[in-house]
């Protein structure tokens, strides 16, 4: 075990899908010799040679493009997208090419492949360093979307992820990359997709969050328990396929339920998780659902503090479905 | 920068041009002639289905067949193809059956891809890797370029050749296609098919650039302009690109001057936008009629060897839809399958909902039995 950040531990689980499997490849912009912006891929290059980890042209629809290729024909591509938000003129790449290629060729030909990048705010990074794209994707039959929030975490889905024989999309929380410190295990190790994490136990209320969101509601939930309120905290951390069992469960634990995220509300994950417990099991509910979510804006600089659920934002929607 | 006259091979005459013949073997030159009669009988029995109703949409071939022929005719079995929508001959030419083309057209239960697709999008991995074709314009260069970047880091010698028509060429696809593959010295070929539109796009109004195969020089990557209807020099560039691709020399871009001889698919009349003058032009420079007469010049065809040829082609083709229109559906748990590899619990249940239903109402979608996922 070794107390990792989980940054170090996204480039742990690299390098330890790099030792186990040489067709593993890990490229993008900047992630050769200067290790990537946030040092993911730090000493990839140094230690598994310019071939097996190395910078590409600035070209996200390049690079995308080119790991389908890679990933049908016989390699592991783990691309990384610098920030979240560059990730759009690789959209028709992910969209109408990894996630389909399965389904339009009858199994023919598929793409094994990880694309990692690093979302969501919180490091003041404005419009275009800090979006919260998760919803885009997760309306895309095929693909997968992955989103660790622990160390241990990081690196067990990213193994799973390699592993695994369809594209994922693996959005890393930067806001968590340094703030977050935990117990990894050395070597090989994966954490099941599609699989929740109970992150806390509680009777009262049931806070369902993922990503950066995740450290916010146990602050939050620290509060409440001060007065009394009990949360039951789980971690997504896999959006798609979504164990749609498990949240159900989640749900009928308490009948009160908060969704929180940092992405916008409309059409987000939150709606969804709504909907979801409304058709299947809305006779359990004591309280009407309720979201806790960034603003139906563009991602804002300065005030980005105001942006982002915090623990006041997720305290009062704890206390208010508690008193309903 | 202006670009040089094309090459050719055939001259008006027939013969071959000295220096530039690539030297087939009567076989190869018979079975490159067959296919693209092969091609033609496909467009045309295609054209009556859809025509009639039992297809919905088909793509015609009719003037690129040499291009077309001529490009795949340059690759081994161990070498991939990225087509575009209209590279029929490229999948014959290496012995893709007919009745599998057809299964795709009528969507039907031996499809390769079980009728997800619109017909024309055929996707094979035997007896060559045909890569499944995406109607999203440009998409596939870059793949190419990662598939044989994979091919280059394994120390194999094969290649990927990519076609595309000249609108691809203002595709996101083509710029980060030709970039990386120079950057990565990978081995592909670029096959650009100038021929004249992109549905209704002249080419006048897609690029100010003199033609396409000179892009290539802005991302170092070599151009060759070629006469599309010229079988043999369609051959000879795309040879000479692929031995410089195989000696991990890098890749190049051949741009094919060709004409689209009829409209861009069966929902599309040409008479809208291409002046009639164009049409008759291009029709004297028919590709198999060219060829016919090279092979004539070798002693290899007559009138009367063409239209046997023409005879058994047709049989062929009209055989092969005969049996794809006998073959059904595809299952309906087929819309739930291959999402994933395995299917996962909401696809399970709405497919199982889905079927259910479709039971309830007596669909015969629904088959017999249990919901299989």
């Amino acid at each position: 075990m070794a107390n990792l950040t989980l940054i170090q531990a996204v480039n742990d689980g690299l390098r330890t899908a790099m030792e186990a499997d040489s067709t593993v490849y890990v490229f993008g912009e900047d992630v050769g010799p200067k290790g990537g912006v946030f040092l993911a891929t730090e000493n990839l290059t140094r230690d598994f040679g310019a071939n097996r980890c190395f910078d590409t042209p600035l070209s996200e629809d390049g690079i995308i493009g080119t790991a389908i290729g890679m990933a049908m024909n016989g390699l592991r591509p783990v691309a990384e997208i610098q920030f979240q938000d560059f990730i759009f003129p690789a959209f028709d790449q992910i969209v109408s090419e990894a996630a389909k290629l399965r389904y339009r060729s009858g199994g023919q030909y598929t793409a094994p492949m990880v694309i990692r990048t690093p979302y969501g705010g919180g490091i003041r990074g404005g419009l275009y360093h800090s979006q919260s794209g998760e919803a885009y994707f997760c309306h895309t039959p095929g693909l997968k979307v992955v989103i660790p929030s622990t160390a241990h975490d990081a690196k067990g889905l990213l193994l799973a992820s390699i592993a695994d024989p369809d594209p994922v999309l693996f959005l890393e929380p930067k806001a968590l990359y340094r703030s977050v410190k935990g117990e990894v295990p050395e070597g090989h190790y994966t954490v099941d997709l599609s699989t929740l994490r109970n992150v806390r136990e509680g009777e009262h209320v049931t806070v369902l969050c993922y990503g950066a969101m995740v450290p916010v509601c146990e602050k939050a939930a620290a509060r409440a328990a001060e007065n009394g309120i009990e949360c039951h905290i789980v971690d997504l951390r896999t959006l798609l396929p979504l164990d749609e069992e498990g949240v159900l469960e989640a749900a009928k634990k308490t009948g009160r339920v908060v969704v929180v995220h940092e992405a916008p509300r409309f059409c987000g994950m939150g709606g969804e998780i709504s909907a979801l417990i409304a058709e299947n099991c809305i006779e359990y509910m004591e309280a009407p659902i309720i979201r806790v979510t960034g603003f139906d804006t563009p991602f804002p600089n300065t005030l980005e503090h105001h942006y982002l659920p915090d623990e006041r934002r997720v305290l009062d929607a704890i206390e208010r479905s508690a008193a309903y | 920068m202006s670009q040089p006259a094309p090459l050719t091979v055939i001259e008006p005459d027939g013969r071959a041009s000295m220096g530039h013949d690539p030297g087939l073997s009567d076989d190869e030159l018979l079975h490159c002639y067959r296919t693209m009669l092969l091609v033609r009988a496909f467009d045309d029995i295609c054209l009556k289905l859809q025509r009639s109703g039992r297809i919905g949409f088909s793509i015609p071939n009719k003037g690129i067949e040499a291009t077309q022929v001529g490009a795949a005719s340059a690759l081994r079995k161990s070498d991939w193809i990225f087509p575009s929508y209209r590279d029929f001959g490229m999948a014959m030419y290496h012995g893709i059956k007919s009745v599998d083309m057809m299964h795709n057209m009528f969507g039907n239960a031996q499809d390769s891809a079980l009728g997800r697709q619109m017909p024309v999008h055929f996707s094979f991995t035997e007896p060559i890797k045909f890569y499944s074709i995406s109607s999203p314009i440009g998409t596939h260069l870059p793949q190419a370029v990662g598939a044989a970047f994979a091919m280059k880091e394994r120390g194999e010698d094969n290649v990927a050749l990519v076609s595309f028509g000249d609108g691809g060429t203002s595709s996101l696809g083509f710029h980060s296609g030709l970039n990386f593959a120079g950057v990565w010295k990978a081995p592909v070929v670029f096959l650009c098919q100038n021929n004249g539109y992109a549905i209704s796009c002249p080419s006048e109004q897609q690029t100010a650039s003199d033609g396409y195969a000179i892009k290539g020089v802005a991302y170092g990557v070599p151009g060759v302009v070629v006469d599309g209807n010229d079988l043999l020099a369609v051959r000879q560039a795309t040879g000479e690109a692929v031995e410089r691709a195989r000696r991990g020399d890098g890749p190049t871009i051949i741009e094919a001057v060709t004409f689209r001889m009829g409209g861009h698919s069966t929902s599309d009349d040409p008479s809208r936008y291409v002046p009639k003058e164009l049409f008759e032009e291009w029709e004297k420079k028919d590709p198999v009629e060219r060829f016919e007469k090279y092979l004539a010049s070798r002693g290899l065809w007559t009138k009367e060897r063409g239209e046997s040829m023409r005879g058994d082609v047709m049989k062929e083709v009209a055989d092969a839809a005969r049996e794809a229109q006998g073959v059904g559906k595809p299952p309906l748990e087929s819309i739930f399958s291959d999402v994933y590899a395995e299917v996962p619990a909401h696809l399970r249940a709405q497919g199982a909902a889905a079927f259910d239903l479709a039971k309830r109402f007596g669909d015969p979608d629904a088959g017999e039995g249990e919901f299989p996922l």
